[in-house]
């Protein structure tokens, strides 16, 4: 599923300065019956953003709406656990493009990029520094220009680079994906197959 | 040069290498089911892709189905639904596919090993991060998103990264009622679950030596919970005692091929790891989970820690001790308990049931606990009742369901309910992990027997 191209993204912010932030969090379970990869925003943060008579809960953070903008700001480690890329659909049919943190689990941050969420890691540091802008101030603006690889605490201009493989940027600078590139190696994949001892 | 058994495996795969980018990494095996599957096969679809090598891919169902009456229809729609696009899926395809009722299937990192579909040397893939288990035999094998799983059936290989190395040493003996799944929540309580993020892990030592094939399972099982690609054990002669003669083990002149092979599979005396890390097997007692995630786990006979004392936030420490329902300084043992599960993908294996009914047999189980037995595949619900297990597990007052992935993740009606407490031998204690609001304990299968006869959290030193 080729995704829209991302370049710069100039945005408020949505902080959850929790640490550990598992897939089972961000989608429970009993949301991954779908067949379509449809729908999944709604179920975004289920429990801690629904009572069970599924009535918002009012302290959490997406049921505020002084907070919003295409940017998740996460604490460390965010994404462990299930693989689940359901995950990362929820994530980005709720509207975001990008997610902030100081750390990601590994098979998180490459769900992220197959369908063209960026995960930014910044250090401890900056991250502590954005979520203290957003919380003196819900209107920070941040901005995440992927072709110089930054990331910008635009009332301040505090800025902080973040890496990214070469191949992968320019994926998502062009709206490319890693099936467009396997694609068109399969005859040398054949090729190797018939060497594979079993 | 020196390499390690990671590198062996790793570099035998790598079709292409692409500079300042990841590995085209050809996939061997590649294991598939209803949940992580429909949406790679739509995709597949839409871009008017065909499945490369069909031989390559096996599914079987397991995460949503039901454990008990499997032989009538499944109720819920949205389920049903899931196990049919499964089915035409595979059937369309030209896939083995192994569904609800068919005799060899079962959870998909149970089947995979007792079918010879996981071999040494090879890389396995799965829409499911605990494929890790794979690792006892020797195999790279870790879990991936379904765009992944999409490339895997387009074209039977990945984009990864090489992650990094490290090694991790367990010397010396376990002591007395001390398992694998103490050893695993051992490590990862060192590590905590993002020690590992990063690096595929190699389990190297004597207590790993003389483990079983069915222990060193449970422990490459638990690997991504530290948050590691994947765990990695040597293959030995155990390892291939265990393959031979499986439905899809190489038979005749292309095993003693392949024998040669795997018996190249070990890491270089003098490799380097990025890491290392080395435990004395005496110091692990049984284990137990106190907090929301895997690495808040401690010695049964400890206390739960205080907050000053633990790495990380202390709001998200104080957090997750009120989810739980738990206090800072409180012994684990007389813990009260509600719930009983054994089974899972990290505990669902034969070896777990001896384990559990070791304890259980000549006792009853507590009226306040609710057991759910579930067996990982029907291969291990028949070796139950055919080693007598069962006898003594319905002299008991338990009850044998049927295989799947069941309560592990509660996809199904196998649900603990709000506040409830359940000591569970599966691989996460995540908040709502076993339905919306439960509290898990993650433990071996002798501590949820000792807990199962006792109402409370017990020690299983106390009762073997």
């Amino acid at each position: 599923m080729a995704y829209d191209k991302f370049q710069i993204l100039k945005s408020t912010a949505v902080p959850l300065p929790i640490e550990n932030v598992d897939t089972d969090q961000i989608i429970p379970a009993r949301f991954l019956k779908a067949t379509e990869r449809k729908g999944f925003g709604d179920n975004l943060f289920r429990d801690w953003r629904y009572n069970s008579d599924n009535t918002p809960k009012e302290q959490f953070i997406l049921n505020n709406p002084i907070y919003k903008g295409k940017i998740l700001v996460g604490g460390k480690n965010f994404g462990s656990g299930s693989s689940r890329e359901h995950a990362a659909w929820a994530v980005y049919d709720y509207g975001f493009r990008c997610v902030v943190s100081s750390f990601f689990a590994d098979i998180f941050r490459g769900n992220c990029l197959n369908i063209g969420v960026l995960p930014v890691q910044v250090s401890a540091g900056f991250l502590d520094k954005i979520f203290k802008a957003i919380e003196a101030n819900p209107a920070t603006e941040l901005e995440i220009d992927l072709p110089k690889q930054t990331i910008t605490l635009l009332a301040t201009g505090a800025q902080e680079s973040f890496e990214i493989n070469d191949y992968k940027k320019q994926n998502m600078i062009n709206g490319f994906d890693d099936i467009d590139y396997l694609t068109k190696m399969k005859a040398e994949i054949q090729e190797f197959a018939e060497n594979r001892p079993f | 040069m020196s390499t390690t058994l990671f590198d062996k495996v790793w570099d035998s795969h790598v079709v292409r290498k692409i500079k300042d980018g990841p590995d085209v990494l050809f996939i061997d095996r590649h294991l598939i089911h209803e949940v992580t599957s429909p949406v790679a096969f739509l995709g597949l679809k839409s871009r008017n892709n065909t499945v490369l090598f069909s031989e390559r891919t096996f599914a079987t169902a397991d995460h949503n189905t039901p454990t008990i009456n499997q032989h009538l229809p499944v109720e819920d729609p949205l389920s049903a639904n899931q196990l049919k696009a499964l089915e035409e899926n595979s059937a369309e395809y030209g896939i083995s596919h192994w569904g609800l009722g068919h005799q060899k299937n079962g959870i998909v990192h149970v089947v995979g090993p007792e079918n010879g579909i996981t071999l040494p040397g090879a890389t396995i893939v799965c829409g499911d991060s605990h494929t890790s288990t794979h690792g006892a035999f020797g195999a790279i094998a870790f879990g991936i998103g379904t765009s992944e799983v999409e490339m895997v059936l387009s074209s039977q290989c990945i984009m990864q990264p090489k992650p990094k190395k490290m090694r991790i040493n367990i010397t010396g003996e376990l002591g007395f009622g001390v398992t694998p799944k103490d050893v695993a929540l051992f490590i990862i309580s060192k590590l905590t679950t993002s020690g590992a993020t990063g690096y595929f892990v190699e389990y190297a030592g004597d207590v790993f030596k003389q483990m079983t094939m069915e222990g060193r399972m449970t422990v490459c099982n638990l690997s991504i919970e530290m948050g590691a690609r994947g765990g990695i054990i040597a293959p030995d002669e155990k390892t291939f005692e265990y393959i031979k003669d499986r439905l899809y083990t190489p038979k005749g002149a292309a095993w003693d091929k392949a024998m040669d092979y795997w018996k190249t599979l070990t890491t270089d005396a003098d490799a380097v790891f990025d890491k290392e890390l080395t435990f004395d097997g005496s110091d692990i007692e049984p284990m137990i989970t106190y907090g929301t995630n895997p690495g808040m786990g401690t010695g049964i006979s400890q206390n739960i820690p205080k907050a000053e004392d633990v790495e990380g936030g202390v709001a998200t420490y104080k957090k997750s001790l009120d989810y739980m329902g738990f206090a800072e300084g409180d012994t684990m043992i007389g813990k009260p308990v509600d719930y009983v599960f054994i089974g899972s993908c990290t505990n669902g294996r034969i070896e777990d049931f001896r384990a559990f009914a070791s304890i259980v047999k000549g006792r009853k189980k507590a009226d306040n606990i609710t057991a759910w037995l579930v067996p990982g595949s029907h291969v291990v619900e028949a070796a139950i009742k055919e080693e007598g297990l069962l006898d003594i597990f319905t002299a008991a007052g338990f009850v044998l369901r049927e295989p799947g992935c069941s309560a592990c993740l509660a996809m199904n009606d196998d649900k603990v309910p709000a506040g409830k407490v359940a000591v569970s031998t599966s691989n996460r204690n995540f908040e709502g992990r076993q339905g919306p609001g439960s509290r898990t304990l993650l433990a071996s299968p002798l501590v949820a027997a000792a807990t199962a006869v006792t109402g409370v959290v017990t020690d299983p030193r106390t009762l073997l």
